[in-house]
């Protein structure tokens, strides 16, 4: 059993309602235990940074603080983007210096030697006992769906807070998708930014940004966009109406690109039904192309399963060939063998 | 770029953007103006200074065009261009940095995204965490955008996504003391800063 202090932060409950619920169930069967931190706070995310750079450290310290307190020894598992870099940057602050630290405690009244690592579900799930035991469950394989991994900026930069070595092609999702048998596409936008404040902010300015994530993944393919984080989630998937409006009212095609969660699809995998993993209350309509998929996948292993019906009947045919013609071989040495004996034996007799 | 009257720039512009360059960990003598960062940038199309111009603006002291830029209030702090800088300069945090600045001079180039930060860290300070369906209508009421989001929000409400209820942290009130203690040490910081800036000059 792998346990965690969990930071659910305050989409889980509400927009990102798809992503808790995937979650537990995922976690459920594969023996990863979330404690959630007793009395969390909001991370403040990129508002507490454009307010103040101390605000920017006390608000995720504070939950830190509490965790190390409640259940040391565990590392902090949060699993939107957003608190991740937010609660990363506060730690990655605190282990620079006694100094840091001494400043912390002292906004925070708190005692905090900032000694748990800070994690995305994906980190998580990167381990090989986690792999193992997803592999051990899957009872379908995703087969036939093209996936484009979206992982967002917050959980890729600042490269050196977030401790990522491949900021512009990050392959975790990628590698879990492939794990549970659906086919990630490459693609360019996987750490563009979708500017989730800004779509409130500069509406109009910051439609495009969603609008050319969607665009890239359909220009490669993909059918679907997966994501880890629920700010990226709401964003895309709820507003591709607006943005598909709008490229009607242009003449363009609209979008048809629904968009999971990484933890639903590894839950269909594992045999849930759509909505038991929160499928179901999407914006964007998500289960026809699953089904579709699914059809897809059964019609594809039909079709495999007769290629291999077919081989295994020509096989067979070319066995009892070969055995003919063995049989045929072996009779003509014996007459053979049978004429040279008697031949033999009328020279002895001679 | 505009052109400039560098004769009219004084050593305490000058200082005002060494100190927004302190204050983000850059030097701004690093850039070499390639415009790398311009490049990447997801939000370029409708800023009113280049990401690359911010830069060269503040190497050359010009104090004022760059507080009264709406390209730091537009940048979505997403990183695109520090990581890419073949010279390591941090601009999102130059971004930040200059913002804040803003900020502190009283100016609100682009005032949606002051209210829409302010009314966030009032929704933590208040409840102690942030109830999107509460954040979402304050920053309508103040930013005059009445309708903004309104056919999402009624989705969202279908759905179950979002409801009435206020959600609340038991510690809220020590979750309001927090803030408040990091405010005063953020207020003590700059206070010190300008008192050595003013020393120095
Ligand atoms: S990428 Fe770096 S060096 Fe090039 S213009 Fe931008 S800040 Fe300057
Ligand atoms: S951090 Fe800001 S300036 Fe830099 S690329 Fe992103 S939006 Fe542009």
């Amino acid at each position: 059993m792998m346990k965690y202090a969990y930071f659910p932060g305050c989409s889980a409950e509400t927009t990102g309602k798809s992503f808790t619920i995937s979650t537990s169930y995922v976690a459920d069967k594969i023996g990863v235990e979330l404690v959630e931190i007793p009395d969390w706070n909001c991370c403040g995310t990129s508002a507490a940074a454009l307010t103040s750079p101390e605000l920017a450290v006390a608000l995720p310290a504070r939950s830190l603080a509490i965790s190390e307190r409640e259940l040391p020894g565990l590392d902090v598992v949060a699993p939107c983007a957003g608190c991740y870099r937010s609660l990363k940057a506060s730690l990655a602050y605190a282990r620079e210096s006694q100094e840091n630290r001494d400043q912390i405690k002292r906004i925070i009244n708190a005692p905090y030697e900032a000694k748990a690592d800070v994690l995305t579900l994906l980190e998580v799930f990167e381990s090989d006992d986690v792999r193992e035991a997803i592999t051990a469950k899957v009872q379908r394989k995703l087969r036939c769906l093209k996936v484009a991994c979206y992982y967002g900026c917050a959980m890729v930069r600042p490269a050196d807070v977030c401790e990522c070595d491949n900021v512009e092609d990050p392959q975790q999702m990628d590698e879990l998708m492939r794990l549970i048998g659906a086919e990630p596409v490459s693609w360019a936008f996987k750490t563009e930014c979708c500017g989730a404040a800004q779509q409130m902010t500069v509406p109009v300015q910051a439609k495009p940004m969603i609008e050319r994530i969607f665009q890239n993944a359909a220009a490669n393919g993909a059918d679907c966009i997966v994501t880890s984080c629920p700010l990226c989630m709401l964003n895309l998937d709820m507003r591709e109406a607006e943005i598909n409006a709008a490229r009607v009212a242009r003449g363009e095609e609209p979008f048809d690109i629904p968009c999971y969660y990484f933890t639903e699809l590894i839950g269909l995998a594992m045999g849930a039904e759509p909505d038991e993993v929160g499928i179901g209350i999407h914006f964007h309509p998500a289960k026809t192309l699953l089904l579709q998929r699914e059809l897809d996948a059964l019609e594809l292993e039909y079709a495999e399963n007769e290629a291999r019906a077919a081989e295994e009947r020509k096989k067979a045919e070319m066995a009892a060939k070969i055995a003919a013609k063995k049989a045929e071989k072996a009779a003509k040495a014996a007459a053979a063998k049978s004429t040279d004996v008697a031949a033999e034996a009328e020279e002895v007799a001679r | 770029m505009r052109s400039l009257n560098l004769s009219a720039i004084s050593d305490a512009d000058r200082r005002a953007c060494e100190a927004i360059a302190g204050e983000a960990g850059v030097n701004l003598k690093d850039c070499y103006q390639c415009g790398k960062c311009t490049a990447g940038c997801p939000l370029a199309d409708s800023m009113d200074l280049m990401p690359r111009e911010v830069i060269r603006y503040l190497q050359l002291g010009a104090i004022d065009i760059v507080l009264d830029a709406k390209t730091p209030w537009i940048c979505a702090q997403c990183v695109v261009c520090s990581s890419r800088c073949p010279q390591n300069v941090d601009i999102c945090s130059v971004m930040r940095a200059v913002r804040l600045a803003s900020k502190h001079a009283g100016k609100r180039p682009v005032p949606e995204a002051d209210i829409f930060d302010d009314e966030f860290i009032a929704n933590v300070r208040a409840h102690g965490v942030s109830n999107e369906q509460y954040l979402a209508a304050f920053y309508n009421l103040k930013s005059g955008h009445l309708m903004q989001d309104m056919g999402n929000a009624t989705r969202m409400l279908a759905r179950g996504l979002v409801g009435p209820a206020i959600h609340n942290t038991k510690g809220r009130a020590n979750v309001a003391a927090v803030i408040d203690r990091a405010l005063e040490a953020d207020a003590e910081r700059r206070a010190k800063a300008a008192e050595t800036r003013g020393g120095e000059a």
